[in-house]
C-alpha cells in the first residue's frame, strides 16, 4: 500500500517538476537553463524539513517515504541537470557548465541544511 | 502553445512515467540502499539515468522536431520516467547524513564523484546517440533529388 502511494506521490513530484519547469523557463532571461536549479533547490529545503521533523517523530516513517521517497524523489532530479550540463560541455560552454554543476550542488546542499535546521 | 486537452495528455504522460520511475527507484533503493557508507544505491541509479536520458534527448533531438510521438516519449520516458528515476534531493540529503557522520571523505568525494560522472555519462550517451543516428537525418535516396 506504501509502495503504490510512493510511486503515485512521484507521479504528482514529476507533474509539478514539469509544471516548474515550464514557468520557469517561461520568465528565465539568463542564457542557462533555471528550471531544473530552481527545482533542486526547493526539493532540497523540502526534504531537508521533512528530515528534520521526521527526526523527531520517529513513528512517520511511511509518510517520510511517501513525501521524501515519493514526491520529493520525483520532483527533483538528477539526469536533467547532468544533460543540462553535458548540452553546455558541447556546446564549448566549460565555464557556464561548472557555474551549472557547482552552483546547483552548493545551493542544494545550503538549502537542505537551511532545511533540517527549521525542522530540526 | 499546446490546446488543454494537449497539454492534460502530456501532463498524464509525465504522471505514469513519474510514477513507474519512483516505483523502481524506491524498489532498488529498498533492496540495495545502506544506512553508513558510500550511498551505492542512490550513485548507480543517478548515473544510469544520466547516460541513458543523454542518449535519448539527443537520439530525439537528431530525429525530427519536438512534436507528435518525439514529444510524447521525451515527456513520458524522459520528463517522466527518468526525472522521476533519478533523484537530487535523497542525494543532497545523503551528503549531510554523511557529514553528520562525521564520514568526512565520502562526504566530499561522493557529491563531487557523483556530478562529474553524470556529465561524463551524458555527453557519453549523447555521444553513442550521434554514432547510431549519424551526423543530421538525411533523406532515403528515394526522397534525393536526382543529381
Amino acid at each position: 500500500m506504501i509502495a503504490l502511494l510512493v510511486a503515485l506521490a512521484g507521479g504528482l513530484g514529476a507533474v509539478a517538476r514539469f509544471e516548474v519547469d515550464t514557468l520557469v523557463a517561461r520568465h528565465n532571461r539568463w542564457t542557462v537553463p533555471a528550471g531544473t536549479l530552481v527545482i533542486n533547490v526547493t526539493s532540497c529545503v523540502l526534504l531537508g524539513m521533512v528530515v528534520g521533523w521526521v527526526a523527531g517523530h520517529p513513528a512517520a516513517g511511511d509518510l517520510k517515504d511517501v513525501l521524501g521517497v515519493g514526491f520529493l524523489g520525483g520532483y527533483s532530479t538528477f539526469s536533467t541537470a547532468s544533460v543540462e550540463g553535458a548540452r553546455l560541455l558541447r556546446a564549448g560552454r566549460t565555464r557556464a557548465a561548472v557555474v551549472h554543476a557547482g552552483g546547483m550542488l552548493v545551493a542544494s546542499l545550503a538549502a537542505a541544511w537551511l532545511g533540517l535546521a527549521i525542522t530540526s | 502553445m499546446v490546446s488543454r486537452r494537449e497539454h492534460l495528455r502530456l501532463v498524464g504522460l509525465v504522471f505514469v512515467g513519474g510514477a513507474l520511475g519512483t516505483a523502481l527507484r524506491a524498489g532498488l533503493e529498498g533492496a540495495f540502499a545502506q544506512p553508513t557508507g558510500w550511498p551505492w544505491a542512490t550513485f548507480g541509479i543517478n548515473l544510469v539515468g544520466s547516460f541513458v536520458l543523454g542518449l535519448l534527448l539527443e537520439r530525439l533531438v537528431r530525429g525530427g522536431p519536438d512534436e507528435g510521438w518525439r514529444r510524447s516519449v521525451r515527456l513520458g520516458c524522459g520528463t517522466g520516467v527518468l526525472g522521476g528515476f533519478t533523484t537530487y534531493s535523497t542525494f543532497v540529503l545523503e551528503v549531510e547524513r554523511l557529514v553528520s557522520d562525521g564520514e568526512t571523505t565520502i562526504a566530499v568525494a561522493y557529491p563531487l564523484v557523483s556530478v562529474v560522472l553524470g556529465l561524463v555519462l551524458a555527453v557519453a550517451g549523447m555521444v553513442v546517440a550521434a554514432r547510431f543516428t549519424g551526423p543530421r537525418r538525411r533523406p532515403t535516396t528515394h526522397e534525393r533529388p536526382a543529381a
